[in-house]
């Protein structure tokens, strides 16, 4: 950050990319799956995922204006956060649950800490857990509806048992695992999100569903269920859109490979054995306390401090 | 002297901006019943403390100053402890073993070795202590209970049962906030709060 006509050390290069360019080509690789997933589930995804953009971006407006006297919707980053936020959660919620976990997130957990860049949780991901702790019941209510019980305008037949990859049901972000790699694909070719936290994230979590997720039902050592683990949409989500978030994720190779490994191995733990569907999210927000940490792992200057 | 009241309720709040004596009021701020009572306990001990300790102090030598604290601090705490135990029995049960666990406040405590100052100094200085705390703890427990669990607990006075419902929040609740994490993040905001609207801060 240098000030405004102070000369900045040459060579004068500068990659072309803005805050702005980056959140919206997250928002942009999120759209695939968020134009299919309404198509799937109907109005109602629509509504919860309008209500969360709607809550995100007011609440943006209104705090940046009046405790900053600035304005900064134009980052994108309220916009992607409310988005965020909309996938995550049950369509079947009622409507002020994504509305409080968008204003959450954006006055919670990004604005308190001084706005974007100084978050040090990934903000739709503490909106979402705000709107869990807060209304267990809403959340966890069973009656899910999915391509099965109809509200769609596209009826898609599963061929996965739990038909996550094209036709998944309860929350926009699970309908299609598949959509979602396809979008981070892009993402991680242009180098916008680093490849190192959803590589090790993937593995780490496919290493220990694969060795131990048969020991709770009693199935014996590297029984799990590796594919229904993979290609579950809460997975996806974290891994290829929450944990890569660089604000709240670590600088260097070694402590981004450390971070993806720390989240796919909480993953599983809070599958397994804490009973919640929000495992990987759960997992990226303990991991993230740990960034400060993690940015001192293989720098030169570590252990030396 | 009564600059010392007020500065102690406001602008040094021990609660809100040192954050002091935060164990037994991030556990009973749930209900506002709680917190007042919990307040009123603090009050009553810090006064007796910081008399009787105070008093005591002149005659001791100063190692020993802080074990009678300890001594006088755990002996009126008991007392309350067990008086609120005959005579209000669903209040007390309400606070649980955070009325006992005063004793070893710091709050208490960190007033060993001022004695030997003019008997209103120091009754108006834990005058001053006990209010702030039972002021924060009250705010606290006021939003935290209000978003919590959508209600306002008071006292049961008549036909008044002692549980105000606030319409449209009692339902769904932001249970969050009745939890231990809610507690911290409540306390973040009002201590900012009271740091921002703080006399003298820089810049106003």
């Amino acid at each position: 950050m240098t000030a405004p006509g102070s000369p900045a050390p040459a060579p004068h290069l500068h990659a072309g990319t803005t805050t702005r360019g980056l959140m919206l080509s997250v928002a942009a690789c999120l759209l695939p799956a968020g134009t299919w997933g309404v198509l799937v589930l109907g109005p109602r995804a629509l509504a919860v995922l309008a209500v969360a953009v709607g809550a995100g971006l007011l609440t943006e407006l209104l705090i940046a204006g009046l405790a900053w006297k600035s304005f900064t919707l134009a980052d994108g980053s309220a916009l992607l956060t409310g988005l965020l936020a909309g996938f995550t959660l049950p369509v079947s919620v009622p409507l002020f649950i994504p509305a409080v976990a968008a204003a959450f997130a954006v006055a919670v957990v990004k604005m308190t800490f001084g706005g974007l860049g100084r978050n040090w949780m990934n903000p739709a991901l503490g909106g979402r857990l705000f709107v869990t702790f807060s209304w267990p019941a809403l959340l966890a209510a069973g009656a899910l509806p999915g391509p099965a019980s109809g509200g769609g305008w596209v009826r898609v037949p599963p061929w996965q048992p739990d038909g996550s990859l094209l036709g998944g049901s309860g929350t926009l972000g699970a309908v299609s695992t598949l959509l979602l790699v396809l979008g981070s694909v892009y993402l991680l070719a242009r180098r916008i999100v680093a490849w190192e936290i959803p590589l090790t994230f993937a593995a780490g979590y496919a290493l220990t569903v694969w060795a131990l997720a048969g020991l709770p039902a009693g199935g014996g050592l590297f029984r799990g269920d590796v594919p229904a683990a993979l290609a579950s949409g809460g997975f996806a989500l974290a891994a290829f859109y929450m944990a890569t978030d660089p604000v709240t994720s670590p600088q260097g190779r070694a402590g981004r490979l450390a971070f993806g490994a720390g989240c796919g191995l909480l993953s599983f733990l809070l599958r397994a054995y804490g009973g919640r569907p929000e495992g990987p999210f759960l997992a990226v927000a303990l991991m993230n306390m740990f960034v400060p940490l993690l940015n001192r792992l293989g720098s030169p200057m570590a252990g030396k401090g | 002297m009564s600059g010392d009241f007020s500065r102690s309720l406001w602008r040094d709040n021990p609660f809100l901006i040192y954050l002091v004596g935060l164990c037994p009021a991030l556990a009973v701020s749930t209900r506002l019943v709680n917190a007042l009572l919990l307040g009123a306990a603090m009050l009553f001990a810090l006064l007796g403390t910081g008399i009787v300790g105070g008093a005591l102090e002149r005659f001791l030598p100063p190692r020993w100053h802080l074990p009678v604290r300890l001594l006088v601090a755990s002996a009126l705490v008991t007392a309350c402890d067990r008086f609120l135990s005959v005579f209000a029995p669903a209040l007390h049960a309400g606070l649980g073993i955070y009325l006992p666990l005063l004793a070893v406040n710091c709050l208490l405590l960190g007033s060993a070795g001022r004695g030997g100052r003019p008997f209103g100094e120091t009754a108006l200085e834990a005058l001053g202590m006990g209010a702030a705390f039972t002021v924060g703890l009250t705010l606290l427990a006021l939003l935290r209970e209000l978003l919590g669990a959508g209600t306002i607990t008071l006292f049961p006075m008549g036909s008044f049962r002692g549980v105000l419902r606030i319409p449209g929040l009692a339902g769904q609740p932001a249970r969050l906030l009745a939890a231990a994490p809610g507690a911290l993040l409540a306390l973040g905001y009002l201590s900012a709060l009271g740091r921002w609207a703080r006399p003298g801060r820089k810049g106003s």
